[in-house]
């Protein structure tokens, strides 16, 4: 039981709103931690915070024995934090197979003499890719294979989400962040995405997960433990079973009878 | 891939459609008569109409796809083709020398707002630090004149890196009118520079290597005359596909898919460890480059250079043609900007409207075909590969 991720007083400020409130929190290396809470009670700001696109106000962010408080988006990826997010973010005019390798941006060669001129060693790079890509999908929805080089705007939510989780999943991170992943999706569909997510788990068993979600369906069947948020503080922790019964959770998201 | 010929597109689609834009621009260039020209024209779009109605642009479009580099040299050829069909009229050479060196800035402007989605409205700006640093150089230094396109463009990249904070402190529209204020500035600088012939502009001399003069006609044996816009025809169709090469292998490349991801969602690239301030630097120092290398040429070309060839206006006209043949596609490119310059020298009737036509062009464009004459495809690494 080691931590991979560990935040102490994490604390981050909107105006008056105080989206992380001294939030300690530790992620422990192989574990699925589900992260829930009301709207608004600072799930996001937390990804936000730890993937470096907001400074947190005061705390530490530790990650796997660095220190990455306050780091650039950049500096956490290429640490081994990979994230999706809650409005997923693709690239619509661009292919599946391009979606997907932004995502190995740490391993590509970006020198432009490599990319203009050596296009024969570029070539060779781009076979490998190519086939990691090829592998993910596979993994995930065989019928995308064929359409690897197709626009992503034409394909449906469901696939969205895990050519999403594919692009944050080829650089082999060590922590995947899951921002919502069933967001805008039927139930059936969710229950499709969890599969996969589950599966990419039994694949490799070293990959640490975090995931925020409103369907507690989805929590109560994927995470090892989960941790709950109200207004930026931590409220519960524990396995779901434990926090759902917890009275401070229920009174969270039911309000005080 | 030598088992997976068979499945290939096939070559000849893309060499007729080559075949008969060479015909087109050979006629449309060599006739006068104001009445035979709006035919040719009428004839031209309402041909174009057909052939799309046929189903007849899809092959052309997939033979264009998979054989690219053999159509390329093909193009080039027909290019050749075309120039040596009026090896001694000066006024026709001229524009097919104007078409080839806008093309090549056209080009530069696709690496910046194409691919990594920086507005630039300064594009005639650089085109003009191009031609003024050539002005400057091949009337006060002994730098040889084959030289100076390339230190135009570095140049024109060096001043314009001057405006890389604003641009990258900014976003979108506002980091668009940077480049306003820069045009503008720019025009006044020179306006008010007499070391740089102030309004009145410079002239320039013509390009010389070892000796042999651009600007002389080409004698061959005793009968055959060529003008000597044949030289600097040479010189742009070797700038064009050295600039249409790099711009492909760019986009065709890690680099031209971090401009895109960039382009597209600044936050989720930043998030898969993207630098986009130097991916934005490279696409406009590079973009900048290319424009500064074709106005130094230009400016050779032409023999002469003012503040006022340099416009805002000219500039808009720069990013319209990137608008009419389609963001992104270094065909589109070309093809818009022979369009834009052919048509209004060509149609001498509407000489003083020719931005209404542009205005129009423009409109109709984005109305029923806002991706452009030929729409960006998506990248392909290397065209004609299979898995």
């Amino acid at each position: 039981m080691t931590a991979l991720l560990q935040t102490s007083a994490l604390t981050r400020a909107f105006g008056g709103v105080v989206a992380l409130d001294r939030l300690d929190l530790v992620v422990t290396r192989n574990e699925i931690l589900g992260l829930i809470g009301p709207n608004g009670s600072g799930k996001t700001t937390f990804f936000n915070v730890v993937t470096g696109i907001y400074r947190p106000d005061s705390g530490e962010v530790v990650f796997d024995g660095m220190d990455i408080t306050g780091a650039s988006p950049q500096a956490v990826y290429r640490a081994g934090i990979s994230r999706t997010f809650q409005r997923s973010r693709l690239s619509l005019p661009l292919s599946i197979f391009d979606n997907i390798v932004i995502g190995n941006h740490k391993r590509l060669n970006h020198g432009l003499w490599f990319n203009l001129v050596r296009r024969a060693d570029l070539k060779r790079q781009f076979e490998a890719n190519y086939l990691a890509a090829r592998e993910l999908v596979e993994a995930f929805e065989p019928e995308l294979v064929g359409r690897i080089f197709e626009p992503v705007a034409g394909l449906p939510m469901i696939d969205r989400r895990r050519i999403e989780i594919c692009r944050a999943l080829i650089s082999e991170p060590k922590l995947l962040l899951l921002d919502e992943p069933s967001a805008g999706m039927t139930h059936d569909e969710t229950a499709e995405l969890m599969d996969d997510i589950l599966q990419v788990r039994d694949r490799d068993k070293t990959l640490t997960i975090v995931i925020v979600e409103h369907e507690m369906g989805v929590i109560e069947r994927i995470t090892d433990r989960c941790v709950v948020l109200n207004f930026g503080r931590k409220i519960a922790e524990g396995p779901y079973r434990q926090v759902a019964a917890d009275a401070l959770v229920q009174e969270a998201y039911l309000g005080v009878a | 891939m030598q088992p997976q010929r068979a499945t290939r597109a096939s070559l000849v689609p893309g060499l007729g459609a080559i075949a008969a834009v060479t015909a087109y621009l050979i006629a449309l260039l060599a006739v006068e008569k104001q009445p035979i020209i709006i035919g040719l024209l009428g004839a031209g779009i309402a041909g174009t109409f057909a052939a799309a109605w046929l189903g007849m642009l899809r092959p052309v479009g997939r033979s264009f796809a998979e054989c690219e580099d053999a159509l390329g040299g093909y193009a080039v050829l027909a290019a050749c083709v075309v120039a040596a069909a009026f090896y001694d009229n000066h006024f026709v050479l001229l524009l097919v020398v104007t078409v080839l060196l806008y093309s090549v800035a056209t080009l530069g402007l696709n690496i910046q707002f194409g691919y990594a989605g920086v507005l630039n409205f300064a594009g005639a700006s650089f085109f003009g630090i191009g031609a003024y640093t050539a002005a400057v150089l091949n009337s006060h230094t002994a730098i040889p004149p084959l030289l100076v396109p390339l230190i135009g463009g570095l140049l024109a990249a060096l001043i314009g890196s001057s405006l890389l904070f604003p641009v990258l402190r900014t976003r979108g529209h506002y980091a668009a009118v940077v480049t306003i204020a820069f045009a503008l500035l720019l025009r006044t600088f020179l306006e008010v520079n007499d070391v740089l012939g102030g309004p009145q502009g410079m002239q320039v001399k013509g390009m010389q290597i070892l000796g042999w003069s651009f600007n002389d006609n080409i004698e061959i044996g005793k009968h055959l005359e060529l003008s000597f816009y044949m030289n600097y025809f040479i010189v742009s169709l070797l700038l064009l596909v050295g600039a249409f090469v790099l711009v492909r292998r760019l986009e065709r490349s890690w680099v031209g898919l971090n401009l895109d991801a960039l382009r597209l969602d600044e936050t989720a690239a930043s998030c898969f460890g993207l630098d986009i301030a130097r991916w934005k630097i490279t696409a406009f120092l590079l973009g900048n480059f290319l424009i500064g290398i074709a106005g130094a040429l230009f400016g050779m070309v032409g023999g002469f250079v003012a503040p006022n060839n340099y416009t805002f206006a000219d500039s808009l006209i720069l990013v319209s043609i990137l608008l009419l043949g389609g963001v992104g596609n270094p065909w589109g490119s070309v093809a818009a900007t022979a369009i834009v310059v052919i048509i209004p020298e060509k149609l001498q009737t509407i000489q003083e409207y020719r931005f209404l036509l542009y205005a129009l062009i423009v409109i109709a464009v984005l109305l029923f075909r806002p991706e452009g004459l030929l729409p960006r495809p998506v990248r392909q690494y290397f065209p004609g590969w299979r898995p």
